[in-house]
């Protein structure tokens, strides 16, 4: 499944610069526990999260996170959106709540 | 002082001896690390990663390293008055080194245990507090040392081998 088809259908919006978003997405993890993040996401999965400080982008750098969304109508400050443009990681938002945004993920990925 | 070994079986007679010896490292680099600083915390294993990244380091085994190291860098921040870390690299293996202005820990199995923490309000409201930073680092490293007691300064120094188990 292309991280496309995964914007799409959860109705993302970017958060930070606009990319090409053919990359195949492997999976997903919701957490809003950072260590939870760390021991149990895999690689070139989407997390899924309403936890919206700084450390959100570090943890998804040092743990190869393809995109990072943020459910429910949450957003992350300007700061946090300028430290992941120059990481190079992707954020996305969405009105959907986790519950949701997750059970579109699974659709997709399991059809 | 209490301490805490744990070696993974497949590198432990490597590891040992490293122990015992303490070779010189071929590269070393050094961080300080204040106290509660959110903002910098992450900075140290985001540039050893780096470093690391550039040296050739496999892909999987540098996701490990960087996991590993966060973690330890979030707690010297968030459950001690910050410290030093240093990286220490090796031909075959880095050992990262933790240490920190205390106040130590009351008992380090305790805090191996996953789901135990004591981080207070603002660590949590940072996304911490999980109670499973130690047990992530244990599950990451070739070899994990700590050092700890109460009211004194906390070392933890990990060992990660560039090669997968064979
Ligand atoms: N450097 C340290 N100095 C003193 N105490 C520590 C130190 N590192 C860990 N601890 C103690 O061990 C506990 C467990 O640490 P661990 O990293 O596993 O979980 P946490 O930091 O509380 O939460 P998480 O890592 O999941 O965000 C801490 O809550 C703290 O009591
Ligand atoms: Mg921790």
């Amino acid at each position: 499944m292309k991280l496309k088809e995964f914007i799409n259908a959860v109705n993302a919006q970017f958060l930070t610069s606009e990319i090409e978003t053919d990359m195949e997405i492997s999976g997903g993890y919701a957490s809003d526990l950072l260590s939870d993040v760390m021991g149990n996401a895999h690689e070139g999965q989407i997390w899924i999260t309403i936890m919206r400080h700084l450390n959100v982008v570090a943890v998804a750098s040092l743990a190869n996170i393809a995109a990072v969304i943020f459910s429910n109508k949450m957003k992350p400050d300007e700061a946090v959106i300028k430290k992941a443009n120059e990481e190079g990681i992707i954020l996305l938002a969405t009105n959907m709540t986790t519950f949701e945004v997750a059970g579109r993920l699974y659709q997709l990925l399991h059809p | 002082m209490a301490e805490y070994w744990y070696f993974n079986e497949a590198f432990a007679e490597e590891a040992s001896s490293y122990f015992l010896e303490r070779p010189e490292p071929v590269i070393v680099m050094d961080f300080t690390i204040g106290e509660r600083d959110f903002v910098n915390a992450g900075n140290a294993s985001s540039q050893i990663k780096m470093a690391l990244k550039r040296l050739g380091v496999d892909h999987d085994i540098l996701r490990r390293i960087a996991i590993a190291s966060y973690e330890a860098e979030i707690n010297e921040t968030a459950h001690a008055r910050g410290g030093e870390i240093t990286g220490n690299i090796y031909p075959e293996f880095v050992v990262i080194k933790f240490y920190d202005k205390g106040p130590g820990m009351k008992d380090i199995e305790q805090s191996m245990v996953p789901g135990f923490s004591t981080a207070d309000e603002q660590v949590r409201e940072m996304g911490f507090g999980a109670g499973l930073g130690l047990p992530n680092i244990k599950k990451n490293v070739d070899v994990l040392h700590i050092d700890s007691e109460e009211g004194g300064r906390t070392l933890l120094e990990f060992m990660i081998f560039f090669r997968k188990k064979s």
